[in-house]
């Protein structure tokens, strides 16, 4: 074996080339859109036709034609109102009701979570309807409840926390118990701040689904002034003569908040997807 | 199956008398848990009956009614909706599309998401995180966002045209979103550059879950890279993968985002989605919810009857 392993090296080193040059077309068409997308804001229309690559200087007369015909404050305020408030609501429901099902788990408890489950399997579309009417009849169409209220309890989120209550250890339950400590006080004080890592991932998937979210506030929130930022430059692309600057603007703002919570949250995100089936 | 039988636990129902000697509990501290148990998961519970089960019945209810906005009533016959179905071309294209969709995207999607996760798993491979986020870095751009990236690059006068032609691959621009095909492509190659790196995520996770003394014993037994990864990598990976054959499955099949903002469902709506479609039906122009409902009962059924198609197989070759 010896003898051989110089020679070895640089074959291997060798079929390492295709590998990374797969990898590197790979990253190419993956953050190409996005470079262009960035490039773009600043470029006028002609030059993101032009296919031009380098960064413009058209940047605030983009923001100028953009914010000329559209609301972007508003729509901004919406999004960030929805997303934060299914957030908040999602991370409290969800934690407690996982948490529920694992420390204080009994057979009738796990057929509900059973069947909870099950609603991981219905497509929205087949829902879509009658929840329609349903916030229609309640006088909550245009209303941040509409928007948030079918999206605070997930199967997901429920699963990723009861995931997470199996890790946490029965004996500091039962020691808490012993001193004296409420169950309240126990999930409180005990579960949430040692779960911080869960409650972030938690947070990062759901602020994300939410900020993102397209179909359902489309359409329950018919008055164009509660408009959402996706909503926005869907609706952007409606005239005939599109300003391809302004419409990439709008695009990486409404990017801006997802992208920068990935970058600095990039470890919460892989964990609030795999979480659960880890 | 999907009948919510849940019974109310003995314990929120038993009088408060009986707690002293009640069988059930060992004592009134256990019987009080029990019901803080209760408590803590029934505003989830609540949410998920009123906000995903209570509808799914009560689209099926409208899905054998007619009328128009609110004015509903019994469909005659009650079929009717379902009947109507059968002469929709339109629902027809939509249901082909979407399913052209799922049987060319999501194989060749999970089987590049596999061999990237197997080069990102390597633990001598150079600049790591960099590919990692590269690479991942889509899964966090909205669907609509990226539908009005690929829109401007996909325009006649746009990025990809201009590249081609640079290179030299073609003289005169392609109009990629005004022909069926390719339309239908452009929709294709957008999923597969939104979702591939999300199932990456997923396969790289079950991946740093395989035990290592499996692939060390392998290679004693003179296995090479290649027979080691299907015959023991993929083995113990089987159940993520079946999970995001499902995902995505579910996924393309309720698609709509890329419908509405990347094509608009054209040309003549032949890369119009069914969701796109019921959409159309239920909230654009004269809203019918009776046929919107049946519509999205189908999609219900084609989303049930691929799952357990998918967990059978998957459940095989043991």
């Amino acid at each position: 074996m010896k003898p051989s392993k110089a020679p070895t090296r640089t074959t291997a080193r060798w079929r390492e080339v295709p590998k990374y040059a797969f990898l590197s077309i790979v990253a190419l068409l993956s953050i190409g859109p996005l470079y262009f997308m960035v490039v773009s804001a600043t470029n006028t229309t002609q030059d993101v036709l032009g296919s031009s690559m380098l960064p413009g200087t058209n940047l605030i007369a983009n923001w100028q034609s953009l914010t000329e015909f559209q609301d972007v404050g508003s729509a901004m305020y919406h999004s960030i109102i929805n997303a934060v408030a299914t957030t908040v609501l999602a991370l409290v429901v969800c934690s407690i009701a996982g948490y529920g099902f694992e420390v204080y788990h009994s057979p009738n408890k796990d057929r509900l979570m059973w069947v909870l489950m099950l609603a991981m399997m219905i497509p929205f579309a087949a829902t879509m309807i009658p929840l329609f009417q349903l916030f229609a009849d309640a006088g909550l169409v245009n209303s941040t409840w509409a928007v948030v209220l079918p999206a605070i309890a997930t199967p997901l989120l429920i699963l990723l926390f009861r995931q997470s209550a199996r890790s946490f250890p029965h004996e500091i339950i039962e020691a808490a118990r012993i001193d004296g400590l409420k169950e309240v006080a126990i999930f409180w004080r005990m579960f949430v701040p040692t779960m911080k890592p869960t409650y972030a991932a938690a947070a990062v998937i759901t602020f994300m689904t939410a900020w993102n979210n397209f179909l359902w506030p489309k359409v329950i929130l018919v008055n164009p002034d509660y408009q959402t930022m996706p909503m926005l430059i869907s609706n952007f692309t409606g005239g005939y003569v599109i300003d391809y600057g302004a419409l990439m603007l709008a695009v990486l703002i409404t990017s801006l908040p997802t992208i920068i919570i990935f970058f600095v949250l990039q470890r919460s995100f892989v964990a609030g997807f795999t979480g659960v089936v880890k | 199956m999907m009948t919510p039988v849940v019974r109310p636990d003995r314990a929120t129902t038993t009088p408060a008398k009986r707690t002293k000697g009640s069988p059930r509990y060992s004592s009134p501290a256990a019987r009080r848990r029990s019901l803080t148990g209760w408590a803590f998961l029934i505003p989830a519970a609540a949410l998920i009956g009123l906000m995903m089960f209570w509808p799914m019945f009560q689209a099926l209810i409208l899905s054998f009614q007619t009328g128009r906005g609110s004015n509903l009533d019994w469909a005659d016959p009650l079929t009717f909706n379902y009947d109507r179905m059968l002469d929709d071309d339109i629902f027809r294209l939509t249901l082909t599309t979407t399913l052209l969709y799922l049987v060319i995207q999501v194989p060749i999607m999970l089987v590049t998401a596999l061999v990237l996760a197997n080069i990102l798993n390597n633990p001598r491979l150079k600049w790591k995180g960099f590919w990692r986020t590269a690479i991942f870095v889509p899964a966090a751009i909205s669907l609509v966002s990226y539908s009005l990236v690929f829109r401007t690059i996909f325009a006649t006068d746009g990025l990809v045209n201009d590249a081609l032609i640079w290179v030299g691959f073609i003289d005169n621009p392609i109009n990629w979103l005004g022909e069926t095909n390719t339309a239908r492509l452009v929709i294709i190659l957008g999923l597969l550059w939104r979702w591939t790196g999300f199932n990456v995520i997923f396969y790289l996770a079950a991946l740093q879950n395989i035990d290592p003394t499996t692939l060390e014993a392998a290679k004693m037994d003179g296995a090479g890279p290649i027979r080691t990864f299907f015959s023991v990598t993929i083995p113990q990976m089987k159940p993520m993968i079946l999970l995001t054959v499902i995902m995505s499955t579910n996924g393309t099949i309720q698609m709509f985002d890329e419908s509405y903002n990347l094509t608009r469902g054209g040309p003549a709506n032949t890369t119009m989605t069914m969701s796109h479609y019921l959409f159309d039906v239920s909230f654009q122009n004269n809203p019918n919810f009776g046929y919107g409902a049946a519509l999205s009962y189908v999609i219900l059924i084609i989303v049930a009857v691929l799952a357990a198609i998918q967990m059978k197989v998957g459940d095989k070759r043991d």
